[in-house]
């Protein structure tokens, strides 16, 4: 246990391996991780930043989803409320037309027995002129009367 | 293997001492050649290699060797981060390179001895110890360059009354009359941090030198001392595998324990 210059040599060495180490070695390693550790937690901040944009997101298209369901909902009911007037609408028309038919064929058959009375009443004056003629032709006797069917004659 | 040597007292001896180089008149003016090149070199080509890494670090994916100086920076980072509050900086960067240092003129210890020894003789150098730390005076500079932080790091966080009031007032109170025991009570404190560093340390490693000198000396009983210093030789070695990072790491600990307490206001 000799103590001598070799402890002043060592001393020295130590200090300037201290320096160096202080200056040069370890500040762009400690810069390197501590720019790791922001990088990581960066990302890790941004991560939780797409999560909560992910369910905002996922919120939105929920309620999209729900508005296009009910609006699909309001276009069908639409559809039937449409569908049922028109149905309505062509029996309406369908049952108007039969009405309509049907009031032409009355009156029709009305003309007709109007004119077949008529035409019955023609005949039936015949009848009566016929039978009259038969009648009188026996009651009436030519001579008697061959003065006036002169006259008649005359007149035509 | 010990055969040029007059005796296992001879050998233990020879190995344990440094190559010295005399700079002037009186034992304090000589230089451990050894111990001061062989710790500059392996600070050179540690701290060097770290700075090479650290050159090429980045923020993404790291490579594989850049992962292994962060666990390393991480590792201390954490450690000093329990004990030490405030602007660490410094403090990591201290702590790595007390670690990085001293577990590598630690692990100098994995070498078999005569390797060094038989290797150096051969290009006529005597004497090589090559574990640096097992020299008091590695650590006894590494322990006195610690405290002297210490000091300077109080004199910053108190100033300078906060920093007399510290060692005159502390710890039995600021009666005048106490002030003579309180600063030889802070004295001895002072004191005794650095040299529990520097001889924790040095004990350790020159202890281990020591014993793996005794066993290679078991190579002396023949065949059978051969066999049996081998086997030796790597169960001590493998029990190394855990000495050298925890001397290392107590050293870091030990450093970080004394700035954030010098660090701390009371």
């Amino acid at each position: 246990m000799n103590i001598n210059m070799t402890l002043l040599l060592q001393a020295l060495g130590f200090a300037i391996f201290i320096f160096f180490t202080v200056k040069f070695v370890l500040p762009p390693l400690a810069a390197a991780i501590e720019g790791r550790r922001r990088q990581i937690a960066d990302g890790l901040a941004e991560a939780e930043k797409g999560k909560a944009a992910l369910f905002t997101a996922q919120k939105e298209a929920d309620k999209i989803i729900a508005e296009a369901k009910a609006r699909a909902a309001e276009i069908v009911a639409q559809a039937e409320k449409e569908r049922t007037a028109t149905i309505e609408a062509s029996k309406n028309e369908a049952r108007a037309a039969g009405e309509r038919e049907r009031a032409m064929a009355a009156e029709e058959i009305a003309q007709l027995s109007v004119k077949a009375k008529e035409e019955l009443r023609d005949r039936v004056a015949e009848l009566a002129v016929a039978g009259a003629k038969r009648i009188l032709a026996r009651e009436i006797n030519p001579q008697v009367h061959a003065d006036l069917l002169a006259q008649l004659k005359a007149e035509l | 293997m010990a055969g040029s040597y007059e005796g296992p007292g001879d050998y233990i001896g020879h190995h344990l001492t440094n190559l010295k180089v005399a700079t002037g008149e009186g034992g304090f003016w000589t230089v451990h050649l050894d111990t001061v090149i062989t710790s500059w070199v392996l600070g050179a080509l540690g701290f060097g290699f770290l700075w090479l890494v650290s050159r090429k670090v980045t923020a993404g994916v790291p490579s594989k060797v850049q992962a292994f100086f962060e666990l390393l920076y991480e590792f201390c980072d954490n450690q000093i981060k329990d004990i030490f509050h405030g602007d660490r900086r410094f403090v990591v960067g201290l702590g790595i390179t007390v670690f990085v240092w001293v577990f590598l003129m630690n692990a100098m210890k994995f070498l078999p001895v005569d390797f060094i020894a038989k290797g150096f003789e051969a290009v006529g150098i005597n004497y090589w110890k090559p574990v640096a730390t097992a020299d008091v005076n590695t650590t006894l500079a590494l322990a006195l360059s610690v405290i002297g932080l210490v000091i300077f790091f109080s004199f910053k966080a108190k100033g300078f009354g906060g920093y007399m009031h510290e060692l005159f007032c502390t710890p039995f109170g600021s009666n005048p009359i106490l002030w003579p025991f309180n600063f030889l009570f802070q004295l001895i404190e002072l004191v005794s941090k650095p040299l529990s560093l520097a001889l924790r340390l040095f004990g350790n490693m020159y202890a281990g030198e020591i014993i793996f000198l005794l066993i290679a000396l078991l190579s002396i009983g023949g065949l059978f001392g051969v066999g049996a210093g081998a086997i030796l030789h790597a169960g001590w070695a493998i029990f190394h595998l855990l000495v050298v990072p925890l001397q290392a790491f107590i050293f870091m600990m030990l450093t970080a324990v004394y700035l954030a307490l010098a660090h701390e206001s009371h």
